[in-house]
Parts: C-alpha cells; sequence; structure tokens
C-alpha cells in the first residue's frame, strides 16, 4: 500500500513546485514595492481611471459574451440530444476540431471576415443589404469572445442533458406538464451544474484575455488582459502587474465559489 | 416537421459560424495576392514556399516535439498521482484534486505569468526548457481528470483477486489494472496533446527569446503580416486531423468510451 502512495511523490512535488508557489510568488510581487517593502499600491492601482476603466470594459464584454454563448449554446445541446445521433463523433467534429487550426489564425481569420471590404460585407452587398461595421469596435471583440469559447459553454451543457433520465421528463408530462413547464420545471433545473460549469468556463477567459481585443480590437480598445500583459512584456512592472491581476483572481474565485456550489459531483465538467 | 427542418437549419448555422474563419484560412492559402483582403487567383505557391521556410518549419519542430514531451511526460506522471490518490484518505484527496483543478479553473493569464515569476527568481534561463515545464504542469490536470473517473470505477476486488492468485503487485497492475483504464489514459494523453498544441498565453509568458512555437510565431508577425506560408501549413494540419478522426471514428473502437 506504501508503495502506491509513493508513485504520487513526483506530482505532489510537481504540484508544490510549479502550481503553489508560482501562486504565492504573485501574491508576494502584488504584495510588495520595488524594494520589498509591503504595499497595497500595486491592487489599489486598480482605481486608477486607465486601470478601472478596462477592467469595467472587460467585465461588461465578457458578461455579455457568456451571456450570448448561453443563449446560442442551450438550444443547440437541446437539439442535439433530442437528435440522437451518433452524438460524440458529431459534436467532437464540430467543436474540437476548431481547435487544431491555431487560435490565433481563427481569430485573425475574423478580421478578413469583418473588414469594410471583407468577405461579410461583400456578401451584405450583393444582397443590397447595409454594410457592418464592426471591426475594431468592442463588438468584434465580443464575437472573438463568442466565436473562441462557445465550444466550452456547448459541451458541459449538452453533458449534463444528456444524463437527464427520459422517465423524469415523461413522468411530469403524464402528471399534466406542458413543453413549458416541463422545461422550467425539469429540464432547467438538472442542467444547472452543466450552465454553471459552462458559465465558469467562458467567464474567465473572456474576461482575462488580451489576444483577442488585439487582434479584433484594432490594439485602441485595451481590456484588463492587456493592461496586465503590458506590465509584464513591455514595461516589466511585475509588481504591478501581479497587484492587477490579484484583483483578477477575485473574479476568478468567486466563480470558482460558485461551481463549487452548484456543481458538487463534478456533473457539468466538460469533456 | 417544420419544427425539424428549423433544429436542422439551426445547427447548420452553428457550423457556418464555427467553420466560417477556417475555411476562410484554406482559402487564403490558395491565394495568389500577398495581401489577405484581395483575391488575387488560386495558386500552389505558399505551399512549395512553406517547404523552404525553415523559420515556420522549426517553429512546427518545436511546437510538436513541445507537445509531445508535455503530454507524455504529463500522462506518466499523471496516472501515476492517480494510484496513489485513490490510496488517500478523504480529506487529503481533496486537498490534491483541488491543488490540481488550480491551473484549469485559474485564468492563462495568471498561470502564465506565475510561473514566468517563478523562472525569473529561480533564475532559470527562457527557453524551450521552460515552456516544457510549464506544458507539463498545465497537461497533468487534464489526465488526472480523465484517468480518475477510471480509476473510481474499478473495481477494487478484481486486483486483490489477482493478488490472492499468485499475480505480483505489477503483473496484476498490468493485467487487470491498467487495461480498465487505459481508455481514461490515452483520452488524457489526447487532451493534454492538444492543449498543449493550441496554447498560446502560457507559453508567451514563459517562452524565451529566439524560441518560438508556432503560436507564438504567428504573434510577433501579426503586426509584419502573416506569411501566407503560415496559412498553408495550418491547412496542411487541419487537413491531417480531419483525415485522422475519420478514421479513428470508421475503426470499431469502444463505442461506449466514445460517449463519455
Amino acid at each position: 500500500m506504501n508503495k502506491k502512495k509513493m508513485l504520487g511523490i513526483p506530482y505532489f512535488i510537481w504540484a508544490a513546485m510549479f502550481i503553489l508557489i508560482p501562486l504565492f510568488m504573485v501574491f508576494y510581487y502584488g504584495l510588495t514595492d520595488k524594494n520589498g517593502a509591503f504595499t497595497l499600491e500595486n491592487i489599489a492601482a486598480m482605481a486608477l481611471r486607465g486601470h478601472a476603466r478596462s477592467l469595467w470594459r472587460a467585465l461588461y464584454l465578457s458578461f455579455a459574451a457568456t451571456l450570448l454563448c448561453l443563449a446560442l449554446a442551450y438550444p443547440l445541446a437541446m437539439i442535439l440530444n433530442s437528435m440522437n445521433i451518433k452524438k460524440h463523433s458529431f459534436i467532437v467534429l464540430i467543436f474540437i476540431l476548431p481547435m487544431w487550426m491555431n487560435f490565433l489564425l481563427r481569430t485573425l481569420a475574423w478580421q478578413t471576415l469583418l473588414e469594410k471590404t471583407g468577405v461579410i460585407n461583400s456578401l451584405l452587398g450583393l444582397l443590397h443589404l447595409p454594410p457592418l461595421r464592426i471591426i475594431n469596435t468592442p463588438y468584434a471583440i465580443m464575437l472573438g469572445m463568442v466565436y473562441n469559447f462557445l465550444p466550452f459553454m456547448v459541451l458541459p451543457v449538452y453533458n449534463s442533458l444528456e444524463k437527464i433520465d427520459r422517465n423524469i421528463i415523461n413522468a411530469a408530462k403524464d402528471l399534466g406538464a406542458n413543453g413549458w413547464q416541463v422545461f422550467v420545471k425539469v429540464t432547467l433545473p438538472l442542467s444547472l451544474p452543466g450552465i454553471i460549469s459552462g458559465v465558469t468556463m467562458v467567464f474567465i477567459p473572456a474576461l482575462t484575455t488580451f489576444v483577442i481585443s488585439k487582434l479584433l480590437g484594432g490594439s485602441k480598445i485595451l481590456l484588463i488582459g492587456n493592461v496586465v500583459e503590458e506590465e509584464f512584456t513591455q514595461t516589466s512592472n511585475w509588481h504591478l502587474g501581479s497587484g492587477l491581476s490579484m484583483v483578477l483572481m477575485v473574479f476568478i474565485l468567486v466563480n470558482m465559489v460558485l461551481s463549487a456550489i452548484f456543481d458538487k459531483k463534478g456533473e457539468g465538467s466538460a469533456l | 416537421m417544420i419544427k425539424d427542418t428549423a433544429k436542422k437549419i439551426y445547427i447548420i448555422l452553428i457550423i457556418i459560424f464555427m467553420y466560417a474563419p477556417i475555411a476562410t484560412l484554406v482559402a487564403l492559402s490558395f491565394n495568389a495576392s500577398k495581401t489577405r483582403s484581395k483575391w488575387g487567383g488560386f495558386t500552389f505557391k505558399w505551399y512549395r514556399e512553406l517547404m523552404a521556410n525553415e523559420e515556420i518549419l522549426q517553429a512546427l519542430m518545436n511546437t510538436l516535439l513541445i507537445a509531445f514531451a508535455a503530454s507524455i511526460i504529463a500522462t506518466i506522471i499523471g496516472t501515476a498521482a492517480c494510484i496513489s490518490i485513490m490510496g488517500l484518505n478523504r480529506k487529503s484527496r481533496a486537498i490534491i484534486l483541488g491543488i490540481t483543478n488550480i491551473p484549469m479553473l485559474n485564468a492563462d493569464i495568471v498561470t502564465g505569468i506565475s510561473l514566468m515569476l517563478l523562472f525569473i527568481s529561480l533564475g532559470i534561463k527562457f527557453g524551450t526548457g521552460t515552456i516544457l515545464l510549464s506544458h507539463i504542469t498545465f497537461c497533468i490536470p487534464y489526465v488526472i481528470l480523465s484517468v480518475m473517473p477510471r480509476m473510481q470505477r474499478l473495481n477494487p476486488y478484481i486486483y486483490e483477486a489477482a493478488l490472492d492468485l499468485g499475480a505480483g503487485p505489477v503483473y496484476g497492475f498490468s493485467k487487470v489494472v491498467f487495461p480498465e483504464i487505459l481508455p481514461g489514459i490515452l483520452s488524457g494523453f489526447l487532451m493534454a496533446f492538444t492543449m498543449s498544441l493550441d496554447d498560446f498565453i502560457i507559453t508567451h509568458f514563459t517562452k524565451g527569446a529566439g524560441v518560438d512555437t508556432l503560436s507564438t510565431k504567428i504573434y510577433t508577425e501579426v503586426k509584419k503580416g502573416i506569411k501566407p506560408e503560415m496559412y498553408a501549413l495550418s491547412t496542411l494540419i487541419f487537413i491531417t486531423v480531419l483525415v485522422l478522426l475519420f478514421l479513428v471514428n470508421k475503426a470499431p473502437l469502444d463505442k461506449k468510451e466514445q460517449a463519455k
């Protein structure tokens, strides 16, 4: 038995070394200044006008993108669930396959599609419709978020819908519930773990992205992710960057707690 | 009837949304004009030039080597960890699994900068080594996540029966436990490989100057304009994976596992 436990030692050391200590480093840098003295300034810096604005912008864009993802994914998951096709291979084909094309290139392709004289506007022109002017606006960033993170919403929601026992739904129907009542009283509550897990998996990467805003926002629209990234790669102010990311971690923590409360058994976990 | 048609239209619209950018990239790889916004006729030129572009091929090699090495090492460490976690009591198991969840739930940018700060303070030189260490770190949780459920479903008595019947622990493990958890190990490996291949953010913070994976190479090219050879390469990768997926789906696999 003890030999069995020994097998885990490499991982326990690895986790301490590369998961826990690095996190403490962020806290250490975030709470000290260049001379190593304790300070809260790096965290308070989030209230500065530019930072607060980019945080607020990131918050509402990622919130909207998460809602949009849910609105798109839920009906899709329900349809896929009702179709009983050779399910898994089909879903894998739609949603995992794109991940093998580089994420940056896929996002860049939206530039080509959305440009003033791009593919979508040419098509709209053919149909005599007004052109779409969203490239380099927050809307383009939101679209990029929805595009990139939609799979993370579809998979957990689909998984939780698939696990619902058909007999429960039939029982509700036998007892006189109409379609809408079945949905609100049975399907929706039972799929809540999947929804929560999907929301977590979309909201956090959307909130902290710096790539999508750089590629589709014309590098003028800064999100909090861009601010943190620049502190690390350009200005090399690690203390400020760490302080700001500690504020971001508060949102991550709230998300973790929420998903722990609603998804106790890990039912909604994605794959 | 109308309902069915509406359902199909909805699925098709989502598929168009997911695949429009990919179709665009494939089209661009055959575009004779060097700019993205103009169609200059059909050509195979970029595919020929790709074979001569050493920078891109080097980045491809780095990406594949790191993905292979990281996912293999992560699979070994992760599977061994699962065996040992099963033997722990509830409380320590919860703690370990909680820590394992951190890289998955944390934002990539925070994982990236935290590893960057670690390497800086340890004085480790940034390069392929630091990328590899980081990739192993975020790959292990995917392995544990897919091996763990298989382990929990395992009937412990079968292994004990094997021991009673005279099998040694290693023989018993390889004949009884290993075949049962193998699908979990394989899917964990595949997931780790995919994640490593597609990663940009963590690599961005932990790479050294002069070392590039495909992602970081593309990112630095964004300002100058992406070389069309890059479109050619990603089209080739995409088609390879598409063909592989079709072959795998045709092969008579354990369907139940696929549905997992």
